[in-house]
């Protein structure tokens, strides 16, 4: 085989590989400190008006508490963890606070319990498209993490 | 004495407890035995702006979901859910009618909803109607809704609502519910055995 057979080859199978990893809406885990963030992904919205859920989950491998203090969002003015609650059959929204994660436990956002609620959205969350969630800990400090907008019919990032 | 009257108080208050507990699940109707053989009846707009009743979709099994637009989770999440059913189902898809019922008439008109819905899957009806209707129509369910104010909200407040799934009969009785987060494939599985 030639040189350039051989680097053309190369060149074609790095598309391929760089296709390939871009169609895959699952995003990478990010690290920092003890905290380990993965899972990550968001629905798509209509439009501006109503607000947009972004789900994940947060690991924490370290010996002591942390806590999620704040969110901040490239697409919309307001970003904070809300809960779903169920009682006899009634779901009810509100904001969770401040999310503790014990030492060695993980937080767990995902449909049906807690999401991070996208509020006075600035973008439509379209599919196909990431942003930037900053999430603020009391000790690890701010990290940031690109989430995947997966379609408005998704129920996770594929596994 | 004391130790007597305390005691009687504490089976009062057990007592009232159990009543009212009893009370409230047989309201809030989730309890499918107790309410199973009641046929909902409701006067509503369609995401198309027509007046409908209970009557339109009769002839199909219907599967009815309570929300509202501004929810992020709760409601995207069932509509998907309903969208993976009628696909999963195929041809026995057009015996199905999908309903979703705002229960926050004051911010889903008609234009809001058949935006929301549409997003979904094409097959799935959004109904509205005034304060009145939609608090009729949930009643008949007996669903229950709530206004809850809140102030990192949109508008100021968020809403509070049963979340389960009704299934109706070609007939209009009620059937069953399935529970939030019932995997759409036995939804599609139980609607099989009944088609």
């Amino acid at each position: 085989m030639s040189i350039s057979k051989f680097l053309s080859a190369v060149a074609a199978l790095t598309l391929l590989l760089t296709a390939i990893s871009m169609s895959t809406a699952v995003a990478e885990a990010v690290r920092k400190g003890d905290m380990t963030i993965d899972a990550v992904w968001a629905r798509a919205s209509i439009g501006t008006s109503r607000p947009a859920a972004a789900y994940l989950t947060i690991r924490n491998e370290g010996s002591e508490e942390e806590v999620l203090a704040r969110i901040k969002s490239s697409v919309s003015a307001m970003a904070e963890v809300h809960e779903t609650t169920m009682t006899g059959g009634i779901a009810r929204m509100g904001p969770a606070g401040a999310l503790k994660i014990a030492a060695g436990g993980e937080m767990v956002l995902k449909p049906g319990g807690r999401h991070v609620m996208l509020m006075k959205l600035k973008q439509p969350l379209k599919e196909g498209k990431k942003f930037t969630l900053t999430l603020i800990f009391e000790n690890a400090g701010p990290v940031d993490i690109s989430v995947p907008v997966l379609g408005i019919g998704a129920s996770g990032p594929a596994q | 004495m004391r130790a007597i009257r305390y005691t009687l108080w504490g089976v009062a208050l057990v007592a009232l407890i159990v009543v009212a507990g009893h009370q409230l699940s047989h309201f809030l109707g989730t309890d499918p035995e107790e309410v199973s053989g009641f046929r909902p009846t409701f006067t509503l707009v369609n995401h198309q702006g027509e007046t409908v009743s209970e009557a339109t979709y009769r002839g199909n099994w219907a599967l009815v979901f309570f929300g509202f637009t501004n929810c992020p989770d709760i409601c995207p999440t069932t509509l998907a859910e309903f969208g993976s059913v009628m696909d999963s189902l195929g041809d026995e898809a057009a015996e199905v009618t999908p309903l979703f019922i705002t229960i926050d008439p004051e911010r889903d008109r008609v234009k809001t909803v058949a935006e929301y819905v549409s997003a979904f899957h094409s097959s799935i009806v959004g109904l509205t109607g005034t304060d009145k209707q939609v608090a009729d129509a949930a009643k008949s369910f007996k669903a229950y809704f709530e206004r809850v104010p809140q102030e990192s909200a949109p508008d100021g407040y968020t809403m509070g609502h049963t979340s389960v799934v009704y299934l109706l009969s070609p007939d209009g009785y009620f059937v069953r519910t399935f529970q939030f987060g019932e995997p759409p494939e036995m939804i599609v599985k139980d609607l099989r055995e009944r088609i």
